[in-house]
């Protein structure tokens, strides 16, 4: 039997259900129940304390910071906030789960009943179709350590020679998200899961409660599949493919799975739930856990914990204060700048939302703001391997820069090189103007010198000019400039030019 | 002198040392000697840290030459249990699976005796990880009641009990998740007091039944005991669970300055006596009722008809509890691992570990723990036991509106023979008949000795009251106290035989 279907055949007799269940690991100082600290990259088992190592007679206490985060990100999923929830204790037993047991949440989370409605691209240009995602819950839990299995073939701990497990990781804040299950129109099943998880980290990183990063699996996904026979109600059984780490691989990683599963029940076969595993190299996902010998979590209340019992008001100012959701903030500026769906998506990808805003708030015209960020400044970034925001240059810089240019103090090629040394840290543009000496020459005499100059060694040029051939004035301007060190107003040189020639 | 040094009360060594009438050092020492004298036989301690002791003997000394003394207690040895975390020092729960654990920190309890200039001797045996009611349950062997050798000295915190009554040292430290505090001071005639759950951190002692366990002090008399409460007592920052609110003010209550129990209300709860008693027991307890009257006490019957339910609902809650907590002792990280040949996977060497290192009490309750905690049986068992644990609240709370505190005898019977229930694990649990509805209920009680009832052994009377209302337990305690004082001439532990209590070859007279 053929291993997978083309999609395309594939949605032609099954719809597809998703469900997604993203982890989040907040950017709190401290972890979840005790002080260590949550810093990426330290030597192993150096953040750790009897708590997080879960020692005998140790006992948790919950970081309120990661609490309001939890409540930040359930309010701006327009989710219910529960005035009382508890913490649970999944049983199971792993070498880097210290306790044995993980402290999360389980029939009652601090966050429930939302939605996040994202723009699915790829359709008309200019009104791209909005999906409303339903959100089940949002609940909070502690990271586990991470095994590193040594020797063996398969990198997992069967097979292996010896495992080491650093702690350091056990006890980070997690927020997991999870989608009621969506369904959509079934060619666009694998963009909807792209899309959300891109909305839901531009949501994510505007609330500033993680980096989510996905590379460094401070966000991470699992996608559950399953398909339907087309039109039928019932549900199919579904597979759960864990960590899946980029948006490119989640699209990838749900379309593989539509395929693999249409072609086992094409064949009348069974589709086993289980959890697979995704592999960058080839985009295929293969056999993990089955399901069927998980265990039994045993979940009961978290006897060392009290309830977490947010007042009405810490909820409603905690309202108060969410961003602008993302996508509506990219709706509302691509109107107010009158830009493309394009045109803002190129913008986005070169991460300049912000600095572009920002510059307009300083009184830039749009057009000139996006110019400067997306061309030259997006140009450096590249060069520098940084975001635009991590570039020296601000958007007060920008902004002074484009006020240089239209009163006619700078013209473009000025403006690179101010630009060139604010990036080398010579000051802001007055500075750099300054101490370059970089100006248009606005006085008309030293110009008619140069000029004449030109036109004398060009004798043949000028000839031409007389004739009314006035195009050929070019190469007088460009001598001029050249001979002006690029500060002469190029347009007002032309002038000189040709009333100079007039007949 | 008139009397010999360990046979003070914790007050007199305290104040002795404050005076300068003789050094931490030498109470100290003479309680080392003492452990040295009968511990062999009596084996209430798992670990004595003769040169810690005496170090912070020596500091305390040095703090009262500068005029420095930290607390009340400064000075006095202390025998703790041998479940909490104390830094460098064995913590080994009376289990095999911890043997030769020495914790990197010291738990809340033990900081706060280290910084009272308390004189912590060693760590006192206990049925493993406190799941028993005799301390035969601990993998090192039992501990002997100074009553008669023969007999256990209650449990869990025995070796405590123990070490308090054969004058090992004048205070312990004892842990109680359902009488295993209580039930030992009863066996032992002593002093015992659970706090209100939550009124005495929980950091750093290795749970057993989280919502249940709660640390709490032995004496041999009442003030005693209420002055380790206040040094143990009070909001920890490290115990989500611990209360934020000022302690209740036991001492002054010990020493009579809240007043007598002349009006005070005084609940005898109906579902607290009668079959299954001794008659020994329920002789001694008419006797404290009749003494309360005569002090002034009005005498209420209250009935409390879902204390019936306490044992059942008890023994599926601390097991279900204790199935999670004692998930942790897997070999990975610390502690006994068996198996690791490199034959073994992850899993066996999990499962050969916990099969070597854990006794067969603790491997019942984790079995039945996690049985009542699986899917499918999680409501007709956790969740029921649940609803019954509020059925309790609430009969305390009615009774409570009509009562200032309740009393009943603190066991059913006086200590028994070793060995004799062993291989009945129901009536080994039916010793915390008793003490389990106010565990399950989280207020405060205390048992007091009573008099001697079947086979001259004691008997133990237990007041409880409201939560956060610890102040009112040790008023009556105390009232009860000095009026028995009066009749006894002493102590009840006076009438301990000194053979008994003494040199080791008449320890086992009684029994033998």
């Amino acid at each position: 039997m053929a291993e997978q279907v083309p999609f395309d055949e594939a949605i032609e007799r099954y719809d597809p259900v998703l469900g997604l269940e993203v982890h989040v690991e907040l950017n709190t100082a401290s972890k979840m129940f005790c002080g260590c600290s949550t810093a990426f990259g330290a030597p192993p088992n150096t953040q750790v304390c009897p708590t997080c190592l879960g020692l005998p007679g140790s006992l948790p206490v919950v970081n309120e910071r990661a609490v309001e985060s939890a409540m930040r990100i359930g309010l701006a999923l327009n989710c219910s906030i529960a005035p009382w929830s508890r913490f649970a204790r999944k049983n199971y037993f792993y070498p880097d789960m210290p306790k044995d047991f993980q402290t999360s949440q389980y029939d009652e989370p601090i966050a429930f009943e939302g939605y996040l409605d994202v723009a699915v691209p790829g359709m008309d240009d200019d009104k791209p179709a909005t999906v409303r995602v339903a959100i089940e819950r949002a609940h909070m839990e502690e990271d586990t350590g991470k095994s590193t299995h040594v020797g063996g073939s398969t990198g997992r701990i069967h097979g292996a020679d010896y495992s080491l497990v650093d702690y350091n990781r056990a006890g980070v804040p997690l927020i997991e998200i999870v989608t009621k299950p969506i369904e959509v129109e079934p060619h666009l099943a694998p963009s909807v899961a792209k899309a959300y998880v891109t909305e839901l980290r531009e949501l994510i990183v505007a609330l500033g409660v993680s980096d989510a990063h996905m590379h460094q699996g401070s966000m991470r996904v699992d996608a559950n599949v399953s398909l339907k026979p087309r039109g039928a109600s019932t549900l199919g059984t579904r597979t759960e493919t864990k960590n899946v780490n980029s948006m490119r691989s989640v699209e990838r990683a749900v379309r593989y799975e539509v395929e693999r599963q249409a072609a086992v029940l094409d064949v009348k076969g069974k589709v086993i739930q289980e959890t697979r595993h995704f592999h960058e190299s080839d985009g295929s996902t293969t056999s993990g856990r089955s399901k069927e010998e998980a265990e039994d979590y045993r979940y009961f209340p978290e006897p060392d914990l009290v309830p977490v019992a947010p007042s009405e008001d810490t909820i409603e100012a905690l309202r108060k204060e969410l961003p602008e959701p993302p996508l509506q903030r990219r709706q509302r500026l691509r109107e107010e700048w009158g830009i493309s769906q394009h045109e803002m998506q190129s913008l986005l990808n070169a991460g300049g939302l912000e600095m572009v805003e920002a510059t307009i708030a300083l009184g830039t015209d749009q057009a000139n703001a996006r110019k400067w960020w997306t061309g030259e400044l997006a140009r450096h970034a590249n060069e520098r391997g940084v975001t635009l925001a991590e570039l020296p240059v601000t958007a007060e810089h920008v902004a002074r820069l484009v006020e240089l240019t239209n009163d006619g103090s700078l013209n473009d090629k000025l403006a690179r090189q101010v630009i060139d040394g604010v990036m080398a840290g010579e000051g802001g543009p007055d500075d750099v103007v300054k101490a370059r000496g970089l100006a248009v020459v606005s006085d008309d005499g030293p110009l008619l010198a140069a000029i004449d100059i030109a036109l004398a060694d060009q004798p043949d040029v000028a000839e031409k000019i007389r004739a009314g051939k006035v195009q050929a004035a070019g190469a007088i301007v460009g001598a001029v400039m050249k001979a002006t060190a690029g500060q002469a107003d190029a347009a007002r040189v032309r002038e000189l030019v040709l009333e100079r020639l007039a007949p | 002198m008139a009397k010999e040094l360990t046979r003070w009360t914790a007050s007199e060594m305290a104040q002795a040392v404050a005076a300068g009438e003789v050094s931490a050092l030498e109470i100290t020492d003479a309680h080392l000697e003492r452990i040295s004298d009968v511990d062999t036989d009596l084996h209430a301690f798992l670990h004595v840290d003769a040169d810690g002791a005496r170090a912070a003997a020596q500091t305390v000394d040095q703090l009262r030459a500068k005029g420095q003394l930290p607390s009340p207690l400064a000075g006095v040895p202390l025998a703790l249990k041998d479940v909490f975390a104390t830094e460098g020092i064995p913590t080994t729960c009376g289990s095999k699976i911890l043997q030769g654990w020495r914790p990197p920190y010291d738990a809340t309890v033990t900081r706060r005796l280290k910084d009272a200039g308390v004189v912590i001797l060693g760590k006192t045996n206990m049925d493993e990880f406190a799941m028993g009611s005799s301390t035969e349950n601990s993998a090192y062997g039992p501990t002997r009641n100074p009553w008669d050798y023969d007999r256990i000295p209650g449990g869990s915190s025995g070796g405590s009990s123990a070490a308090v009554a054969s004058y090992e040292a004048p205070l312990a430290i004892g842990t109680d998740t359902g009488g295993s505090i209580r039930q030992p001071a009863a066996v032992t005639g002593i002093v015992g007091v659970k706090p209100t759950y939550g009124g005495v951190s929980r950091f750093g002692l290795v749970a057993f039944s989280s919502s249940l366990d709660q640390g709490g002090p032995f004496a041999r008399n009442v003030l005693d005991a209420a002055l380790l409460h206040s040094v143990i007592a009070g909001k920890d920052p490290r115990d989500a669970t611990s209360i934020d609110a000022p302690v209740p003010d036991v001492v002054a209550a010990a020493k009579g300055e809240m007043g007598d129990i002349k009006g005070l209300r005084v609940g005898v709860v109906t579902e607290l006596q009668g079959d299954g008693y001794q008659p020994g027991v329920l002789a001694r307890f008419e006797e404290i009722v009749e003494l309360l009257k005569s002090l002034g006490a009005e005498i209420v019957t209250v009935s409390c008809p879902a204390f019936e339910y306490a044992l059942p609902a008890y023994y599926l809650i601390a097991p279900s509890e204790c199935s999670s907590n004692l998930a942790r002792f897997d070999g990975m990280r610390y502690g006994l691992r068996a198996g690791d040949d490199g034959n073994n996977s992850v899993e066996e060497v999990m499962s050969l570990t916990r099969a070597e290192g854990f006794g067969d009490e603790v491997k019942r309750r984790i079995m039945l723990g996690t049985y009542a905690l699986s899917a499918g049986y999680y409501d007709a068992f956790y969740g029921q036991a649940q609803k019954v644990r509020t059925l309790i609240s609430r009969d305390f709370e009615r009774a409570y509106r009509e009562v200032d505190v309740l009393i009943s005898p603190t066991t059913p019977t006086v200590a028994f023979p070793i060995g004799e229930r062993v291989d009945d694990p129901v009536a080994m649990y039916k010793a915390d008949l008793a003490t389990l509805p106010s565990s399950l209920y989280g207020g405060p009680a205390l048992s007091l000795p009573a008099g001697l009832g079947d086979a001259d052994l004691p008997v133990g009377v237990q007041l409880m009251a409201p939560v956060q209302r610890d102040d009112l337990i040790y008023r009556v305690a105390a009232s009860i106290e000095t009026a028995l004082l009066d009749k006894w001439g002493g102590p009840l532990l006076d009438q301990l035989p000194l053979d008994a209590a003494g040199s080791v070859a008449q320890g086992v007279s009684h029994g033998g």
